[in-house]
């Protein structure tokens, strides 16, 4: 089993925590993991993207560069990896912020206004916990429950219901599916 | 089983200094290295050690050189450009026979670069970079767990035989996240017996110096010669080298760092489609696995260098087969990874066509 995973986004959106978060739980899931973040000049607003790879034997290189799925949280990260996905791969779309389609034929697209969900939630913040609840749910590379005992894990300063709040979200983005 | 932590690169070298007994540490910030004083500045307060954002690189240096001539157990860090400012005070840490121990996460160059991780810095740690005849230990982690538990080996080796050591990381290794588990036991250095050589307060004892230089005539050839027996000690001992699926290999890629691991997803393409590929990771870089070498060169006959570098490990390989084999190269500068399908397309054309050499350079 080897799942490459590339997560992008505007600075601030929550790509670096989201791939530290997978990599914790599939670490807790007893695989063997890597992350590894864009780095540098780096800010809110600006653009931040990392790579996980969630696999069952050791990982060679960190750098996912075809991804099994591609997480794509706004316009500018659809533009630059929808054409790194595998052939057969997934993408996951953030549909409350991406307009445009993608284009190819030969992948998978899971559409998540996940925007949208957080605010539903009560907290706008939490909508990449919506995108990363999707993405379980779609490749069962990891459960949503090992994501879930991971966040405090990561998070240590995170109140309860903070936590209580991430998994929600986790858990209503586990509820879209692929057509 | 120790519980596994999911840490970064930097991370793991800092806490794995402060548990092998550092406690003084000096540096200036450089991408990608800044976790590295960013986590000493509060895990050595926390130990009972102690701190400093220096105004520069050579300050920083220069710090460490005094730490260490009190037997204290110390540390600098910083990334290629950084290194370059710290040549002078290696050069004079090694003529002082000081063991200070520096961490380089290596980036783009030469000048300033960019900051993506890269192995352009080879010569300078193995050469020793700095002016005058002398070495420096120097270990090249594969991966975080290496980042965690090199430091501990380092601090051995160079208060041992009193040399500089060197963790020689590139950029990858520093910023990626894996799971750690931190093998050697926890030194405190209280416990630690004073060098019979290091500076202190103490006014009951014989005067004791620390320098670098010897201007009466011939003495410092006597000095030199003298560390040099340390250094023929340390290369019969200490060298370390790691082999993956060599017993029945044809082919031999010589890789350290991030190039070794793109180097096993490589090989491993490469035994799936029917080429007998082995790897062979040299550890120490220097001492250099050389005698190892020419033992496989007996069988092998092709050995493939793999480097994010235009090759300068390649030369400690020819150096080391002497003519014995084939010594081919993949050479990737620039401060990019290569791919292993790329590592792969390299190793079919030489089984193929048997061509000499192989520069990815584009």
């Amino acid at each position: 089993m080897y799942q490459g995973i590339r997560i992008s986004g505007f600075g601030g959106q929550g790509v670096i925590s989201a791939g530290v978060l997978l990599a914790q739980a599939g670490m807790m899931e007893g695989k063997e993991v890597s992350f590894f973040p864009s780095y540098g000049a780096e800010m809110r607003g600006g653009t931040a993207n990392c790579s996980v790879v969630v696999a069952s034997d050791e990982v060679s290189t960190p750098i996912v560069s075809t991804p099994d799925t591609a997480i794509v949280l706004n316009e500018p990260s659809l533009v630059k990896f929808e054409p790194t996905v595998r052939p057969g791969g997934l993408l996951i779309v953030n549909s409350s912020l991406v307009n445009s389609k993608p284009t190819r034929t030969d992948i998978k697209v899971l559409y998540v206004p996940c925007n949208q969900v957080a605010g539903e939630l009560g907290n706008g913040k939490v909508m990449n916990m919506v995108a990363l609840g999707a993405f379980a749910a779609a490749t069962g590379a990891i459960s949503v429950d090992a994501i879930a005992r991971a966040l405090p894990k990561v998070y240590k300063k995170l109140k309860p219901e903070v936590i209580e709040l991430n998994v929600k979200a986790l858990r209503r983005g586990a509820e879209f599916k692929l057509n | 089983m120790a519980e596994k932590k999911l840490m970064k690169g930097n991370e793991a070298l800092a806490e794995g200094a402060v548990r092998a007994g550092c406690r003084f540490f000096a540096g200036y910030p450089i991408t990608p290295q800044n976790e590295i004083p960013e986590y000493m500045s509060w895990r050595l307060p926390q130990a009972g050690g102690a701190f400093v954002q220096s105004e520069s690189e050579v300050s920083a240096i220069n710090m460490v050189y005094g730490a260490a001539a009190t037997g204290v157990r110390c540390m600098t860090s910083s990334s290629s450009p950084g290194m370059s400012l710290k040549q002078e005070g290696i050069s004079y840490a090694a003529g002082a026979d000081l063991p200070i121990f520096i961490g380089n996460v290596m980036r783009g160059g030469p000048g300033l670069g960019n900051i993506a991780g890269a192995q352009g810095d080879y010569w300078q740690a193995t050469r020793g970079g700095g002016h005058g005849d002398y070495r420096s230990f120097v270990m090249a982690p594969n991966g975080v767990s290496e980042m965690a538990n090199f430091p501990h080996k380092c601090y051995e080796v160079s208060f041992k035989y009193r040399i500089p050591s060197m963790v020689l990381a590139d950029g990858i290794i520093g910023q990626m996240m894996e799971p750690v588990e931190f093998t050697n036991p926890e030194i405190d250095p209280k416990t630690l017996v004073e060098p019979d050589w290091a500076l202190g307060t103490n006014k009951d004892r014989a005067k004791r110096i620390v320098k670098s230089y010897d201007l009466r005539e011939g003495y410092l050839e006597v000095m030199v010669n003298e560390r040099v027996k340390r250094y023929k000690q340390i290369e019969a001992s200490e060298t370390m080298y790691e082999e993956k699926m060599m017993d029945d290999a044809e082919i031999a890629i010589v890789a350290y760092g991030t190039s070794a691991r793109v180097s096993v997803a490589a090989m491993k393409l490469a035994r799936e489609k029917g080429l007998k590929v082995g790897l062979f990771r040299p550890i120490t870089l220097w001492p250099f696995p050389k005698a190892r070498l020419v033992e496989l060169s007996k069988r092998i006959k092709k050995f493939l260098v793999v480097e994010m570098s235009l090759g300068q490990m390649v030369e400690d390989v020819q150096l080391s087969l002497n003519g014995r084999s084939e010594v081919h190269l993949h050479a990737k500068p620039g401060a990019s990874v290569m791919t292993a399908d790329e590592v792969y397309k390299t190793m079919d054309a030489i089984v193929k066509k048997g061509a000499k050499e192989y520069a990815a350079v584009k």
